[in-house]
């Protein structure tokens, strides 16, 4: 079930950079789609009721294999979040240069390049 | 092993170090100096480990954490020949910027942002882990958007937004495939996963991560559906940049990651990436006779010699790869030497219009003359190296018993041939404007760099004699060829 939300939060960013005309809206689909594949990869580590992942000298490692969630997604996670902000920090500075250059966020009315 | 690691972490600690000059140095020309040195004294190092590390395979476990705990840097023939190309147009690229930077006003950024490129690159190239890889690619294409945007014109701009949103959903198939593999088989070890998908079975699943990955790696390689972004974001990139996306970027983030993963861990089947390669040679062509800004006509014949390598690898034979890889080290050399021509002519000219050009090789002798290699090599003339490489890939795609593919290679090459005699015409013969009777030849540094690549278009034809191919392309082809065998690397 979250799953499919998360599918779907990934096509709705792909619409969103897809279709839009405006700028800063496919940068906005741009995040989603990429916060779909963050949420996705937390779901992979996650399980219902599951403990840290930190073992306590107190704990059997057996049972806490067993009841733990995955810690590597969630360093992953914050590895693609961090990269994702690189990006979309860069996408930004770039629109408003942009923005300065042509006077619109209009993507029909950015058209120098063609051929 | 340990030498690896040094063509990560020279580039990757120089970017900064020239980043903060700022606070070290107060006078600005002083501040250019120390970061054209500092610059090309890494360049040249990093040239100098790869070019010496034929043969010297292996891993290396990064912080002593072993496989698959750690992460780990694998080196075998097919990354090693990557690094040698990659790290000497990397070196070229930095001796021309020495003097065609002179033009931009900050000159420590464009070299923080070009070493971060290279750091990428040599990333991607050694990685063992897909991870890894994943961040390496991003590294890499991170400072390439940046670069690409780096004159801050409006078509550059335009440009740079286009290739980054393209880019960017490349990026986020990336990570959504490997995020698959992780959730398959629990590891990130690239030696690991291939382990285990050879005794698992095809689900759709994984079939699924592979169309991803293809999807992906087809849109950083350029090739033709998802070729876009190239024509606009090669020309609008300062000259050196662009010699290094069209000569060796697209290369490592599309094609030797595409190879890797396909060949080397998937162990999949790749004549379906056959038609592709002839779509990208034939439209790609068709679509630089066309052209008349200079810059953007060597583009378009970017997207075709693409089409020649995918086309000579999907054939899976050793031959055909034998072709593929020389294609590849062969192309980055004169799509870099004719990038780093067309920016000389700019540099003098202020213009990369075809039609305002004319009769140059009166006043530009070594620009003419180097560029004049260069378009008969990528033309396939011998005795230059495009030419032995193309009729590799052709007699491959005879060998196995696909003819009718060797046509469209031959008839690719012609039209190239034909399109660049159109360059040779309008830019370097015929009559020289009299506006253009003042211009000198390009400065110094720039010269030498394109003379070096000349030099280079007529040295790699010798990799053809089998005593030098058996020590720099054969292994980089048993590598290939070796398939899931490449998980043994890893110790």
């Amino acid at each position: 079930m979250i799953y499919t939300a998360c599918i779907a939060l990934f096509v709705v960013g792909l619409y969103g950079i897809c279709c839009k005309k405006n700028l800063i809206k496919i940068v906005l689909g741009f995040i989603i789609m990429d916060y779909a594949v963050n949420l996705f990869i937390i779901l992979i580590g996650y399980r219902k009721n599951g403990i840290a992942p930190i073992l306590d000298k107190t704990m059997d490692v057996n049972k806490f294999a067993l009841n733990s969630v995955d810690p590597m997604p969630q360093a992953i996670v914050l590895t693609a979040i961090v990269i994702g902000l690189a990006v979309t920090a860069l996408m930004v500075a770039v629109c408003v240069r942009i923005y300065e250059r042509y006077g619109t966020f209009d993507i029909t009315k950015i058209r120098k390049l063609k051929g | 092993m340990e030498r690896y690691i040094y063509l990560i972490l020279l580039p990757l600690g120089g970017a900064f170090i020239i980043a903060a000059l700022n606070a070290a140095v107060k006078s600005r020309d002083t501040r250019n100096i120390t970061a054209d040195i500092l610059a090309n004294l890494i360049t040249l190092a990093t040239a100098g480990i790869a070019l010496t590390s034929f043969g010297i395979n292996g891993s290396y476990s990064v912080g002593g954490w072993p496989v698959p705990l750690g992460i780990n840097l694998a080196a075998d023939g097919f990354s090693i020949l990557m690094l040698a190309t990659v790290n000497t147009i990397a070196f070229c690229a930095t001796l021309y910027s020495i003097n065609y930077m002179d033009q931009y006003t900050s000159k420590r950024h464009y070299y923080s942002l070009f070493l971060l490129m290279l750091t990428g690159m040599n990333g991607v190239l050694l990685s063992g882990d897909l991870f890894n890889l994943f961040v390496f690619i991003e590294i890499a294409s991170i400072s390439s958007y940046a670069l690409v945007g780096f004159g801050t014109e409006a078509e550059e701009l335009e440009a740079s937004f286009k290739y980054m949103v393209m880019g960017g959903i490349a990026s986020t198939f990336i990570l959504l495939a490997v995020t698959i593999l992780y959730s398959s088989f629990g590891v990130l070890n690239m030696a690991n996963i291939s382990q285990a998908i050879s005794v698992s079975s095809q689900t759709p699943l994984l079939k699924f991560s592979l169309f991803l990955f293809i999807a992906a790696f087809s849109i950083k390689a350029a090739i033709i559906p998802f070729h876009a972004w190239l024509p606009d974001a090669h020309p609008a990139a300062p000259a050196p940049v662009s010699a290094m996306l069209s000569g060796v970027l697209i290369k490592t983030l599309g094609i030797y990651t595409m190879i890797r993963i396909i060949m080397n861990i998937f162990a999949a089947d790749v004549s379906i990436l056959a038609p592709l390669g002839i779509i990208s040679i034939m439209i790609g062509v068709l679509l630089a006779l066309g052209q008349t800004d200079m810059k953007r006509l060597f583009a378009y014949h970017s997207v075709s010699q693409i089409g020649y390598i995918i086309l000579g690898i999907s054939l899976g034979t050793p031959l055909g790869i034998l072709g593929a890889l020389f294609h590849l080290v062969n192309h980055s050399i004169f799509k870099s030497l004719l990038f780093l021509n067309s920016g000389a002519v700019a540099y003098r000219l202020g213009t990369r219009e075809l039609n305002d050009m004319g009769g140059l090789n009166k006043v530009m002798p070594i620009t003419g003359g180097t560029s004049f290699i260069a378009s008969l090599s990528i033309a396939g003339m011998p005795p230059f190296n495009g030419f032995f490489s193309k009729l590799i890939i052709i007699l491959a795609c005879v060998q196995a018993g696909r003819p009718g593919f060797a046509l469209w290679a031959v008839a690719g090459s012609i039209l190239t041939l034909s399109s660049f005699m159109k360059v040779q015409k309008f830019a370097f013969f015929g009559k020289l404007a009299e506006k253009h009777k003042q211009i000198k030849e390009a400065p110094l540094m720039m010269s030498i760099s394109v003379v070096i690549l000349a030099v280079l278009c007529i040295a790699t034809s010798l990799l053809v004699l089998p005593k030098v191919k058996n020590i720099v392309l054969q292994p980089a082809v048993d590598a290939v060829l070796a398939g899931a065998e490449y998980a043994k690397i890893i110790r």
